[in-house]
């Protein structure tokens, strides 16, 4: 039997039919993660007892003839970024190896709200600083589809854990790309949220205009029902959106026509893998096909958002990094006076990508080059935004690729600029605050997952799922299941 | 190109204390990475205003009403070192 | 060489506020350490600010206050630098667009009436408090970090360098304490720390414009502090420039007890604050409606008052300075004044009387246990003849001790005035018989004589004596004989 394939939806009714208990169905992943985890390395820390406990409840909810919700009794992970209270939440960091925060992030409690099972803590790139998830301070995870490539970054164990079964559906986030990007490396759904629409509150800030909260999943319905539990406004986040946030699986209509469908230039060609750009452009045909309306389109300032990603996240990551100098909690390495105390922590507490993401900041904020940097990469920021808004004023949806390539192989770079170039295709909606979305779309030819990113305006999650959906329900070639035997 | 001092400069200003190799790794990757940040500059940004918040929310206040405090244990509970219901740190000076 | 001396302030005030400025945390004093201390104001990984709509109405008033432009956009930004007092690294305050600016405050010294800029005034989060294990922060072995403070409101503000010596200092905090008293924001007491004062202090050679190399000294917390150091710091710079030497920029601190600054950190160091626009804290936009609101809200201003006094009231302009110059006496005053209306002796018997008292034991007037109105009670006592002015003090003496009534202490001690002629005429006889040298002095003309009797007559009373009676009765008397 094979539960641990399943969905939300397909397990909420298995669970409400009584065909499987919740606690079963926690022990199936439990196993799973005991017998597997050891290969591919998904979470830093797996909470067991936790999780059976909340399954007892969830069970004993069933028993009592209780109604439940769909995420109820549903075990998944939270990428290690953020704050569960009294579990350890280290950002695959040295700096916060043993942290328990004495809070919860506000997503935590609305999860826990819907009696979702938390299994553990996914590992991730240290910080959400990368795309290979080589940077966790601990351990790298492998990708399910091929052991020898990275999951991406920098939600790579929330990625590979529900591609390999792990979990039924994770927690990401996402400031460049961080959840897509691994999304479509290891063949599952990812969905960046428009800024504002999941609360950062207990999120651990990497670049905090950019940040935001996401899920991955099995399925474009599991995406919609998890926008459904994690949406929402939160007074304890300023920039959280006041906004009458819709029940998202209305979307899930499998209707595209007339829907008008951009494809922008910018996104394809030199620096795109060809067998990916091949994929955009079927999906654009089948969408086509189905009555969409697809027309090429261009996003002019789209080069310029790497060099004004690579300013904007450092610089601000400067700041909420600063906050680790070993006074009040993490680690602390002792020293004759406080100065050699936070050079000396931040010194062994931070790895080496951090350490450079800070020192990049630090000086795009030094006076004398806070104008020439930071304030013209807010500026040109302006015009990306304006870029989208100018597509969106045309087009319903954009369709294009979540990276340049396939998963890349273990190691394959050591040039930080290289991997920040393959950031090229998710940055622009970052800096715009817009909501995309990853879908698995057929395999290259090492038989590796590809993503489509579809993109909408602010607020405009329930058009991706409509597409998404419309995709999914007329191909095969979105629901992608790695070869276990030979992936692991 | 940036210097090894400048480097220095701002290790300093971000706290961090960096070993020779590593100085002379970052001068170098900073540079590469500065490099492709000029593009920025054929930029005609003039009348273009910075966008720090992309979208337009503004006067996000809450009241002035007591809420609940940690007890001091909850405060500390995480801390490295600690004295008299205080965190303790290493002399200033 | 003549040196000009040149001088600005930076004032920190703590808002009045129930809590802190991002979090929901008690701004109350006293608490044991790390107790009103949350997630937010801990800095802990994750949490987000939300400002108080307290402070930024309270940060408008002072503006209003003090003459100032209100922005209608306005922002938070980080200042970036790394202290074990700051809980984030960062300090959440304003760069370029503060909530106020361009305003002023008047002030009048002995070299005439003067305007003294208003450059800024700023919000931002006080840090939390390092407690020194130690003589003094350089000798001690390790610090202490308490964040009950952390996250206070506080507005800095900042003055242009308009002031140019100690008197013009003491007669601008003076006002500027007296003015945020009024709108009520704050306690502003500098010995509690409500108002804590850094000065920049610079010298430059009479008739040059450029100024000098300044210094700035910071966290002076008492009005004393503040002139000690202006005197003292000229005198510094003047030794240096007179010996040919350069004044150093740098922050300096002020040792108490040896009455010298110390160097604390060159400048150079500090000046890399990093500041950029704080993304987790949203844009302000204040319409003219508020900013009205606001204005109508403010009570009569302290320059206002003291005018309206000296006008309608017919104080002298000491007076009505003095008086005007703390909102806790002013109201005293006024209370006093809605029972009463012989002004100046009101404004007489709170600077004379109640004054010297207060001062003696060191209170705050906010802790004064005489009410205006039984104030009002005992000048009308006075004004009846039901007490003498002497008694009347002696009186006041025991209002302030106890917060009882005049009446009742009176009554208490058997004070009430003797105009009783029966019982007076007793006391003159007695008196002029037991003096005959003095009589006989008055009769051959010297009347001083006279005011000798009525002093042996108004012992014989204890002070009860209505003086006015008794003058009457002993010259009937004497004229008589």
């Amino acid at each position: 039997m094979t539960i641990s394939r399943l969905t939300i939806h397909e397990l909420h009714e298995l669970l409400v039919k009584k065909e499987i208990s919740a606690v079963e169905l926690t022990r199936e992943h439990l196993d799973r993660i005991q017998k597997l985890d050891g290969d591919v390395k998904a979470y830093i820390t797996v909470t067991d007892q936790l999780a059976l406990e909340q399954a007892k409840a969830v069970d004993a909810k069933i028993s009592a003839g209780e109604s439940i919700g769909t995420l109820a009794g549903i075990p998944m992970a939270v990428k290690d970024n953020l704050c569960t209270k009294g579990i350890n939440t280290t950002c695959a960091s040295k700096m916060l190896d043993g942290f328990q925060p004495q809070y919860s992030a506000t997503v935590v409690h609305k999860l826990q709200a819907e009696n979702a099972i938390l299994l553990g803590k996914a590992n991730m790139d240290e910080f959400a600083m990368g795309s290979t998830t080589e940077n966790s301070a601990f351990f790298a995870t492998k990708n399910p589809w091929n052991a020898d490539c990275v999951p991406g970054g920098s939600s790579g164990g929330s990625a590979a854990a529900v591609a390999a079964d792990l979990a039924v559906y994770s927690l990401g986030s996402d400031t460049g790309g961080s959840i897509r990007q691994p999304a479509s490396f290891c063949g599952i759904v990812g969905l960046k949220p428009t800024y504002g629409a999941v609360s950062r509150f207990g999120l651990i800030a990497f670049a905090s205009s950019l940040d935001q909260i996401g899920p991955l999943a099995k399925d474009v319905t599991d995406t919609a029902l998890i926008l459904n539990a994690i949406t929402g406004y939160d007074k304890q986040d300023s920039t959280s959106a006041k906004y009458d946030y819709p029940d998202y699986t209305k979307a899930l209509t499998g209707d595209v026509k007339g829907l008008r469908i951009g494809l922008p230039k910018e996104y394809l060609g030199e620096g795109i893998d060809p067998e990916v750009e091949a994929q955009v452009r079927a999906a654009a045909a089948k969408l086509e096909e189905l009555g969409a309306v697809v027309e090429e389109c261009s996003l002019p300032y789209t080069r310029y958002a790497m060099p004004a990603y690579y300013l904007i996240a450092p610089a601000e990551a400067s700041s909420n990094l600063g906050r680790y100098d070993g006074v009040r909690y993490g680690l602390r390495v002792q020293a004759k006076d406080v100065v050699d105390m936070f050079c000396d922590t931040r010194k062994q507490g931070f790895g080496a990508e951090v350490k450079r993401r800070i020192m990049l900041g630090t000086y795009a904020l030094s006076s004398g080059y806070y104008d020439a940097y930071y304030l013209k990469a807010l500026k040109v920021r302006n015009l990306i935004k304006q870029d989208y808004d100018q597509a969106f004023a045309k087009y319903d949806c954009l369709i294009a690729p979540t990276a340049p390539t396939t998963a890349l192989h273990k190691g394959q770079n050591q040039d930080p600029l290289a991997l920040y170039k393959g950031d090229i295709c998710t940055i622009p909606s970052n800096l715009a605050g817009i909501p995309a979305l990853s879908l698995p779309y057929g395999l290259d030819k090492n038989q590796m997952p590809i993503g489509v990113q579809l993109l909408g305006k602010a607020f405009a999650e329930p058009t991706l799922l409509q597409v998404a959906y419309a995709l999914e329900q007329n191909t095969t070639l979105t629901r992608l299941k790695p070869n276990q035997g030979k992936g692991l | 190109m940036i210097s090894k001092e400048v480097v220095e400069k701002v290790a300093k200003l971000s706290r961090l204390n960096l070993d020779e190799a590593e100085i002379a790794l970052y001068a170098e990757q900073l540079s590469q990475i500065l490099d492709t940040m000029e593009g920025l500059q054929q930029i005609d940004t003039d009348g273009v205003v910075p966008l720090a918040h992309v979208l337009p929310i503004e006067n996000v206040f809450r009241e002035d009403d007591v809420g609940q405090c940690f007890r001091q244990e909850e405060v500390l509970a995480n801390a490295p070192e600690q004295s008299d219901g205080m965190f303790q740190v290493p002399k200033i000076v | 060489m003549e040196y000009e001396v040149v001088i600005g302030c930076e004032v920190h005030v703590e808002l009045k506020t129930k809590t802190k400025i991002f979090c929901s945390c008690p701004t109350d004093f006293g608490g044991a350490p790390n107790t009103h201390v949350c997630p937010v104001c801990l800095g802990l990984p994750g949490t987000l600010p939300v400002l108080n709509k307290k402070v930024l109405e309270y940060a408008i008033k002072a503006g209003l206050a003090m003459n100032c432009e209100i922005a209608h956009f306005s922002k938070f930004d980080r200042k970036n630098y790394f202290y074990p007092d700051l809980t984030k690294a960062y300090q959440i305050s304003q760069f370029d667009l503060p909530i106020c600016k361009n305003g002023y405050i008047d002030i009048e010294t002995s070299q005439g009436a003067k305007r003294i800029g208003i450059t800024r005034i700023h919000m931002e989060e006080d840090a939390g408090k390092l407690v020194h294990q130690g003589a003094t922060i350089t000798t001690s072995a390790g610090s202490l970090a308490d964040y009950n403070r952390a996250g206070v409101p506080l507005i800095e503000i900042v003055s242009e360098p308009d002031m140019r010596s100690a008197e013009d200092v003491m007669a601008f905090l003076t006002n500027l304490k007296a003015i945020i008293e009024y709108t009520g924001v704050s306690d502003a007491r500098m010995e509690q720390g409500s108002l804590r004062c850094d000065v920049n202090l610079s010298l430059r050679p009479v008739g040059q414009e450029v100024f000098g190399t300044r210094a700035e000294i910071k966290n002076l917390n008492s009005f004393r502090a503040v002139e000690r150091v202006v005197k003292y710091e000229i005198e510094r710079q003047t030794e240096i420039l007179e010996a040919g030497g350069k004044v150093v920029q740098e922050t300096r601190t002020w040792d108490d007890g040896k009455g010298i600054t110390l160097s604390l950190r060159s400048k150079e160091d500090s000046d890399e604050y990093r500041y950029f626009p704080d993304p987790d804290l949203t844009p302000i936009i204040v319409t003219d409606a508020y900013i009205e609101e606001l204005r109508a809200s403010l009570p009569e201003m302290p320059q206002v008052k003291r005018q309206r006094m000296m006008e309608e009231d017919g104080l002298p302009a000491y007076d009505a300075g003095v008086i005007t110059a703390s909102k806790a006496l002013a109201d005293f005053y006024d209370g006093v004044h809605a029972h009463y209306n012989d002004t100046k002796k009101i404004s007489n018997w709170i600077m004379v009387e109640l004054l010297a008292k207060v001062n003696a034991e060191g209170i705050e007037l906010a802790d004064v246990k005489i009410r205006p109105e039984q104030m009002a009670a005992l000048l009308k006592l006075i004004d009846a003849g039901e007490i003498s002015g002497k008694i009347a003090k002696k009186v006041f003496g025991e209002m302030f001790a106890t917060g009882k009534d005049a009446e009742a202490i009176i009554k208490e001690q058997g004070l009430v005035q003797i105009s009783d002629e029966g019982a007076l005429k007793e006391m003159v006889a007695a008196v002029v018989e037991a003096n005959p040298k003095s009589v006989e002095d008055y009769k051959a003309g010297k009347k001083k004589a006279m005011g000798f009797l009525v002093g042996q007559i108004m012992k014989a009373s204890k002070g009860q004596a209505n003086p006015a009676v008794i003058n009457q009765l002993l010259t009937e008397k004497l004229d008589s004989m």
